[in-house]
């Protein structure tokens, strides 16, 4: 019927126009095809420069090839292999304690539920997803006029409730640096977290909880046996996700908490490759680190999805 | 036994609300701080004497740090990158997303991998700094904008939202001969609307946010965003007392207890940077709900 109605379809459907449809389609997408080539693609070819001795200032052809000395670096040189190690045990570390603290959530969204006063319930759920929409560097200036040593509230009130002598520098020390800045996530994401959680409890068959109740289960046999359960399927995926991003622990976060002395502990992958290649010029250092990253990154995206493909028999990309 | 559970009831609902309301103010409490130290004199607050509320109450602040060498530029850069950044992805993205769902295109789901592969990959920091400096990227206003143009996690979304418009609509409108164009403007933008104010929402937020990508490729201070003077003036004291010491000149003979200080500065420049996201957040939570609910159910 189509056919008889459009007999041109398949070439051009407008008369004057010499470009069939299926091209006209794609060149109506390249300039955003060209875009995601230039700054998602193009970037590839700068894992090149890992092979040579860059400098910033010198043509590539101009610098010395090196092969892979900057990877054997990396396991041959005692003091770069020290340094790596560092970064990659903050690195684990932060990316565990994440992992640790992602059952918060999921009991911040039970006992959210379980308040029945309507209008409580939205004001702490829109209040406590406000941090999640402010930048680190927010959340970073608000930890500097909190704790600061002589005028920030946290010393004020520590000192009048008799807990501290005099002032202390809460952001420059190093004793629980992975704590505080795994607490900093929770502060900025534990509400915003939530909302997928509260969303799925909601499209729980209320029909269970009510012949639960005939059956005289208690308020934490329900949650046990019938929440819980609910909510494995949505916290398995995001579990799996935080595992493809094991060891892409961002940036930001620690480059605005960082400071000369919490600095042994803070150093995440991203934050190390930023300090050698763009403040101490390693480049070509920096780079190999860079891509080896990457390449790990994708090895366990693909862990994660096989994985997932096993256990519920469905991909996460 | 009835009295225990109805007691056990009782102390399960005190913890719970107990929780929560300490949980929320936890939350809220850091923004009304920076507030109220903002417009409490400027001498109180910078010996830490404003704590809950706020004392000897003035609004000079904002007009002074204002003033300040290079703030007024930075707010217009933040805002010039929020806005045409915005208008520009969400554009890009709604198109684009409409394309993939023609099935007619070449090689389309070759293309469609093409771009959100790079939802999982990225080549890294640096070899992504070297590519941007080849590109001309480094002290440029458009290293704000082109990267973020084509959100792959965006075209996701109105695909997926497009496909579930009748086709109908559509193809009465080709059967009149109207070009992909037209029926994208005329018929597709009306009916995304909810989908491209989400896109919209989410892309703001992250402009105005954004600040790695200044520390990485400006060195112009005409280039900095809000995010980054802040972050310059929480770091850098030297070059913050130097700017107190140039403020007082410029902006004449002020009440002395009110005259600028490191502290005041830096919680009218944060508050500064709040503020939009505290006026927009209200009227738009709702969206950025819708946001992460779409994204769960595509993943």
């Amino acid at each position: 019927m189509k056919a008889a109605i459009r007999p041109q379809s398949s070439m051009s459907r407008r008369s004057g126009s010499l470009i069939p449809d299926k091209f006209r389609l794609f060149l109506f997408a390249s300039p955003f095809l060209v875009l995601i080539l230039l700054f998602s693609y193009f970037p590839l070819y700068g894992w090149l420069y890992s092979f040579y001795n860059y400098r910033p200032g010198f043509p590539l052809s101009e610098t010395p090839f090196v092969g892979l000395q900057w990877f054997k670096a990396i396991f041959s040189n005692p003091t770069q292999t020290q340094e790596v190690m560092r970064v990659m045990r903050n690195t684990l570390a932060m990316s565990t304690l994440g992992i640790l603290t992602s059952v918060f959530p999921v009991i911040f969204a039970i006992m959210l539920t379980e308040i029945r006063t309507t209008w409580y319930k939205k004001t702490v759920q829109v209040l406590t997803t406000l941090p999640n929409f402010i930048s680190w560097v927010l959340v970073y200036s608000i930890a500097f006029m909190m704790f600061s040593v002589d005028s920030g509230v946290v010393n004020k009130w520590m000192i009048a409730l008799g807990f501290q002598e005099m002032g202390i520098n809460y952001l420059a020390q190093d004793d629980h640096t992975w704590l505080a800045m795994t607490l900093w996530g929770l502060w900025k994401g534990l509400g915003w977290g939530a909302i997928m959680y509260i969303a799925a409890i909601s499209s729980i068959d209320q029909e269970q909880y009510d012949a639960a109740k005939v059956d005289g289960a208690g308020r934490f046999r329900m949650i046990w046996h019938i929440t819980v359960p609910g909510l494995m399927p949505t916290y398995f995926v995001l579990l799996l996700l935080s595992i493809a991003n094991f060891i892409n622990n961002g940036m930001e976060q620690f480059f605005v908490f960082q400071n000369a002395i919490n600095k042994d502990h803070i150093e995440v992958l991203d934050l190390y490759v930023y300090n050698t290649g763009m403040l101490g010029f390693n480049f070509s250092f920096a780079t190999a680190i860079s891509m080896l990253k990457s390449i790990i990154s994708i090895v366990l995206l693909f862990f994660a999805n096989q994985l997932s493909k096993i256990v519920r028999g469905e991909s996460i990309i | 036994m009835h009295t225990q559970r109805r007691l056990g009831d009782w102390l399960f609902h005190i913890c719970n609300y107990g929780f929560f309301t300490l949980f929320t103010l936890l939350c809220l409490f850091p923004f009304y701080y920076l507030f109220i130290n903002t417009i409490s004199s400027n001498d109180l607050s910078a010996r830490g004497l404003v704590t809950l509320y706020p004392k000897m109450i003035h609004f000079d602040n904002y007009i002074q740090v204002l003033q300040l060498k290079g703030l007024a530029q930075a707010a217009l850069v933040s805002g010039g990158r929020t806005i045409i950044g915005t208008l520009l992805t969400v554009a890009a993205s709604a198109f684009l997303g409409y394309l993939f769902t023609k099935h007619k295109m070449w090689a389309r789901s070759f293309w469609y991998r093409f771009v959100i592969i790079t939802m999982y990959f990225n080549a890294g920091i640096i070899p992504w700094y070297i590519i941007m400096m080849k590109l001309n990227m480094t002290n440029n206003f458009w290293a704000y904008i082109l990267p973020a143009v084509v959100s792959p996690f965006y075209v996701i979304l109105v695909k997926t939202f497009v496909e579930s418009i009748p086709d109908v609509l559509e193809e009465s409108a080709e059967m009149d001969g109207a070009g992909y164009i037209v029926i994208f403007s005329k018929i597709i933008m009306p009916l995304i609307t909810p989908i491209a104010a989400t896109i919209a929402i989410f892309s703001a937020v992250s402009q105005w946010n954004s600040f790695i990508d200044t520390v990485f490729l400006m060195t112009n201070s005409k280039l900095f965003t809000l995010q980054f003077v802040l972050y310059k003036y929480l770091n850098e004291s030297t070059s913050l007392a130097a700017i107190i010491r140039n403020s007082q000149g410029a902006v004449g003979n002020i009440d002395l207890t009110n005259k600028q200080t490191a502290t005041s500065i830096r919680t009218t420049v944060s508050m500064i940077v709040i503020l939009p996201i505290l006026f927009v957040y209200p009227f738009f939570q709702r969206y950025f709900v819708k946001g992460i609910m779409i994204g769960a159910v595509k993943g």
